[in-house]
């Protein structure tokens, strides 16, 4: 699944040049003060050597970075992409606080390795959106109040999305087995159903 | 805008706060019943729902600041043990890592009400703070706590109150096992005499369990200094208590601190207190010229961030033969973990049914664990579950249908003080929600339910305080279009709070509220008012809005009738304009107003009122619960809750019913999933995290049904509100275990009621 290929058109010269973040492409690196230049000189030099090249699509954009191994799908959206509408909850694939789409289906992405995300297709929370125009599901989860808190609110969504777009016209038993994976602890459970059952029957 | 400094208490958090506060002495025309008003009541969408639906809303989990750099904290690996050593050097060759704090190079803060330090030679619990690692990722941060080298020399420990209780048991601290040195003490007539005119005496013993709160964002802060200021983010329930606690930990003026929380991933109680986390952030802050934020894991949450503590309640009731109370007495043991906290439940047992003689003792007990906090309706909804299922037992014995025996003891006036109440609209909770369930209709003789699967039905009441009171601030600017920002003295915590808020001020002034801004958590630009905790947000905050809007629309009136020449008396405002009554050729409206008077914008700072003196302030409720029983697996399947209260007035219809739903649910998880196992044997948390610490799913929800008995509180307040976020979850517990018996026949007198526990009651 490693993107390999990528690695020979990534050359340590095209990194130094977006120093301050290891993320190239349609993200843009951000400028970094000069005190921190050198340092980031001195990982560039060690870190190609240990860090993986990976290129996938997240929200319709192409995306590629370098990265440690270790780092799963969610820590690369939130910390090196700035997607932090994608939350971390348990951090061990239990409560669905980091749901996104990965090729059109839920998965956690704080339980999955960023390098196995490769040449996929991501959809995040932000991804949703068309400009600042919210999407028929989003605005569902308003109307029916389908929050509290909303930390919980945009894994909700995308598993709610998951579930359209398997089917988008679902049962109540569908939606209920599609959206048990998602924990709420203020336990907006009622309205969250209400908020799916309001965003399916647009589809009828 | 009159104002008096006042003497005055209100509840809060299990616990009467006593301030001398300044007060609004307005009077404001009643608003009538929901139907005659325009914005509030309604059932509006709540205005912070796009940020949190897009995922722009910024939760201090989500604060990046350029240079930030991350810490972690760690925690003890036994329950009770002294220091003796701690190697540093090998995790700060770690590349990446800064600085490490340990007690050994940490200011004495002290903490935990003087018990300890903030970070102290001797750790009480798993997961106690031994040290703090900053480095410039998370990874490395983590990394680096697994490299120091900690010696400990382990000492015995107890993870019981009934350890705790025994005379040679391990003292936790020094002055011994009992918070307080003694149990909390109340009594009222004379128990023995009542207990002499009881036809009945009857007594029984319920426990609870460790329950934790588990909100989706973790405990976190930032912090930045800039000079001698500081700001700080956190997930917090009160910016002004962290403010003040971390301006006094570090020894700087109020001034110099600023605290935001725009938006906070829940806190049920959790959240009231500063973390240790904070000011360690701030300390590393300061010592390394960058921004750092420090976040607490899922593990370390369900260790030392807070509980509901255990109990163990045996209470005994003297009745007539009519079922009439003669006297009650209870006496409770808590485990509140390792450094001082309360683990009370007597609230409701002292304060539903009439009973003129009464008794309660309840003992705070400290062991090796984690430490409790408030957890939604502290002791409420522990003590209610022992109370309600042994009024249940009680009707029995007297043989009394359960919802007559509590009608018979109703308690018209308050029996802790004798005052009378602002309103008490109990009896119609409890006709509302008999009907709802089918109370006469549906419900079964006791355990006659025929075949494996047997339903029954139950019910539970509720008391909660919930007053709300001052001190309590809104400031409401009006700008020049019209259009309005709102700062309240508060931090929203999905409750709701931006949204009221803007209803209250558009009500009065009939401004849309697409036209309003609110601002809430930021401790350098909103009002002071208190922590969101004791269901006080909205009765406090609510009225001080009120006040604010209704000062703008004198202002508004004054202003308008100088402009137009005419006494205010023949002027009328509507819709943000105001009329000339007998010539409506003559109107001005806001902006007009404004730039007649050269002015950019018209400022009111709004106050709550007093509560009214010689009357007891509460909310009511009940909760009615069907049920259905596998009798081979043991499994319980709750198939409807109703919950009929009076709360006051509803200032939204549709954030009412999602955070009625939201109590009622984690009452099903108390009642039946949710348990915090500490092992005897190692001291150790045995769950903690959320495949081993059940919360409740989606799929665990029944149908629920709400009915909201009362209109608005008029002697309480300007709006009429009482608070509902604790009253939601009170009975839900006690309700399912008496349906559970309605079903059985057997009573679980042990929560959570799990199948192990049906399965024993119903074969052993």
């Amino acid at each position: 699944m490693k993107d390999k290929s990528k690695s020979r058109v990534f050359s340590r010269r095209n990194f130094v040049k977006g120093i301050g973040t290891s993320v190239i492409g349609t993200y843009a690196a951000a400028p970094v003060l000069s005190k921190f230049s050198m340092k980031i000189f001195e990982e560039a030099e060690t870190e190609s050597k240990t860090k993986e090249s990976l290129s996938l699509h997240v929200n319709g954009k192409k995306v590629s970075v370098l990265i440690e191994p270790e780092t799963t799908l969610a820590e690369l959206l939130r910390n090196k992409l700035k997607l932090t509408g994608t939350k971390i909850i348990c951090n061990q694939g239990e409560c669905g606080g980091c749901t996104v789409l990965m090729n059109g289906k839920a998965v956690s992405s704080c339980h999955l390795l960023a390098i196995d995300a490769a040449g996929s297709e991501i959809i995040t929370i932000e991804g949703l959106m068309s400009g600042e125009k919210l999407h028929p599901i989003q605005e569902a989860f308003i109307e029916h109040d389908g929050l509290q808190c909303g930390f919980c609110t945009p894994g909700q969504v995308m598993a709610a999305q998951a579930i359209l777009i398997k089917n988008p016209k679902p049962s109540k038993d569908e939606i209920l087995q599609g959206m048990s994976g998602n924990l709420c602890r203020c336990a907006a459970y009622p309205n969250i159903m209400k908020s799916v059952i309001a965003a399916a029957d647009k589809n009828k | 805008m009159p104002r008096k400094i006042v003497k005055t208490k209100y509840f809060f958090e299990e616990d009467y706060r006593e301030t001398i506060a300044e007060v609004s002495t307005d009077k404001y025309e009643d608003w009538k019943n929901n139907d005659t008003l325009k914005v509030v009541g309604k059932p509006v969408s709540r205005i912070d729902g796009y940020d949190k639906v897009s995922g722009t809303a910024k939760y201090t989990f989500d604060v990046d600041l350029p240079g930030m750099v991350h810490a972690r904290i760690l925690g003890s690996a036994y329950p009770n043990a002294i220091i003796k050593k701690i190697n540093i050097k090998k995790a700060k060759q770690l590349e990446g890592v800064l600085e490490i704090l340990t007690f050994e190079n940490t200011p004495k803060i002290p903490w935990y009400n003087n018990s300890t330090f903030l970070f102290d030679s001797h750790v009480r619990c798993e997961g106690d703070e031994v040290a703090a690692v900053v480095a410039e990722s998370e990874c490395i941060a983590e990394e680096a706590l697994k490299l120091i080298e900690v010696e400990y020399e382990q000492l015995p420990f107890v993870t019981s109150s009934n350890g705790a209780m025994k005379t040679d048991a391990v003292k936790i601290h020094d002055n011994g096992n009992i918070v307080g040195g003694r149990p909390a003490e109340y009594s009222r007539g004379n128990v023995d005499e009542g207990f002499k005119e009881a036809d009945i005496v009857f007594e029984d013993t319920f426990d609870t369990q460790v329950a934790v709160h588990n909100p989706t964002e973790v405990h976190c802060s930032a912090a930045n200094w800039d000079g001698n200021k500081l700001t700080v983010w956190d997930s917090t329930q009160g910016v002004f208590a962290v403010r003040n606690v971390v301006s006094a930990s570090l020894g700087l003026p109020e001034s110099d601190v600023t605290v935001i929380t725009k938006y906070m991933g829940g806190g049920f109680g959790g959240k009231l207190e500063t973390g240790k986390y904070t000011i360690i952030a701030a300390l590393l802050a300061r010592d390394l010229g960058k921004p750092v934020k420090i976040t607490v894991n899922r593990k370390q949450m369900n260790l030392i961030t807070g509980n509901r503590p255990d109990s163990t309640q045996s209470l005994k009731a003297g009745i007539k033969k009519d079922g009439t109370l003669t006297a009650m007495t209870l006496t409770s043991y808590s485990a509140v973990g390792a450094y001082p906290s309360w683990g009370g439940c007597s609230g409701p047992f002292r304060s539903i049914y009439k009973c003129g003689n009464m008794k309660t003792t309840e003992y705070s007990l400290m062991i090796n664990a984690g430490r409790a906090r408030a957890f939604r309706a502290p002791g409420h909804v522990q003590g209610t579950f022992a109370l309600e299922s042994f009024i249940d037992e009680l009707a029995e014995k007297a043989g009394i249908d359960p919802l007559e025996f509590r009608l018979k003891n109703y308690s018209e006036t308050d029996p802790n003080s004798g005052n009378p109440y602002t309103t008490k609209l109990l009896r119609e909770a409890y006709k509302k929600g008999s009907e709802a369930i089918g109370w006469h209709q549906k419900r079964k003789a006791t355990g006659s339910d025929t075949g494996y699967l047997k339903r029954g039905i139950g019910m539970a009441t509720q008391i909660w305080g919930g007053s709300g009171g001052p001190p309590a601030y809104v400031t409401l600017k009006l700008n020049s279009d019209g259009s309005a920002i709102i700062l309240g003295g508060s931090q929203d915590i999905g409750t709701g709070t931006y949204t009221f808020l803007a209803q209250v001020v558009s009500e009065v002034l009939e401004i849309p509220m697409n036209k309003m801004q609110v601002i809430l958590g930021n401790t350098s630009s909103i009002p002071f008012g208190p922590e969101s905790g004791g269901s006080t947000t909205a009765p406090s905050l609510s009225p001080a809005a009120r006040d604010a809007a209704e000062q703008m629309k004198n202002k508004i009136m004054s202003g308008a009738s100088a402009v137009l020449g005419l006494p205010e008396n023949e002027l009328i405002y509507k819709e943000a304009a105001v009329y000339a009554i007998n010539d409506k050729s003559k109107s001005i409206t806001i902006p007009d107003l404004m730039h007649r008077m050269h002015e950019q914008m018209f400022i009111t700072n709004g106050a709550r009122s007093v509560n009214p003196e010689h009357y007891a302030i509460n909310s009511f409720g009940a909760h009615f619960a069907e049920v259905e029983v596998n009798t081979e697996t043991g499994k319980i399947k709750i198939l409807k809750i109703v919950a009929a209260h009076d709360i006051g007035r509803v200032l939204n219809k549709k954030t009412v019913e999602n955070q009625f739903h939201g109590g009622i649910i984690q009452g099903i998880g108390f009642a039946l999933m949710e348990e915090r196992i500490l092992d005897a044997n190692t001291g150790k948390v045995l769950n903690t995290d959320f495949h081993t610490y059940k919360i409740p799913t989606i799929q665990d929800v029944p149908e629920i049904e709400i009915h909201v008995v009362s209109t608005g509180d008029n002697l309480l307040s300007n709006t009429g509100v009482k608070g509902m976020g604790e009253p939601a979850i009170i009975p839900t517990a006690g309700a399912i275990a008496n349906a559970v018996y309605n079903a059985i026949g057997k009573r679980i007198k042990s929560l959570p009621m799990t199948p192990d526990k049906v399965l024993n009651a119903l074969y052993s």
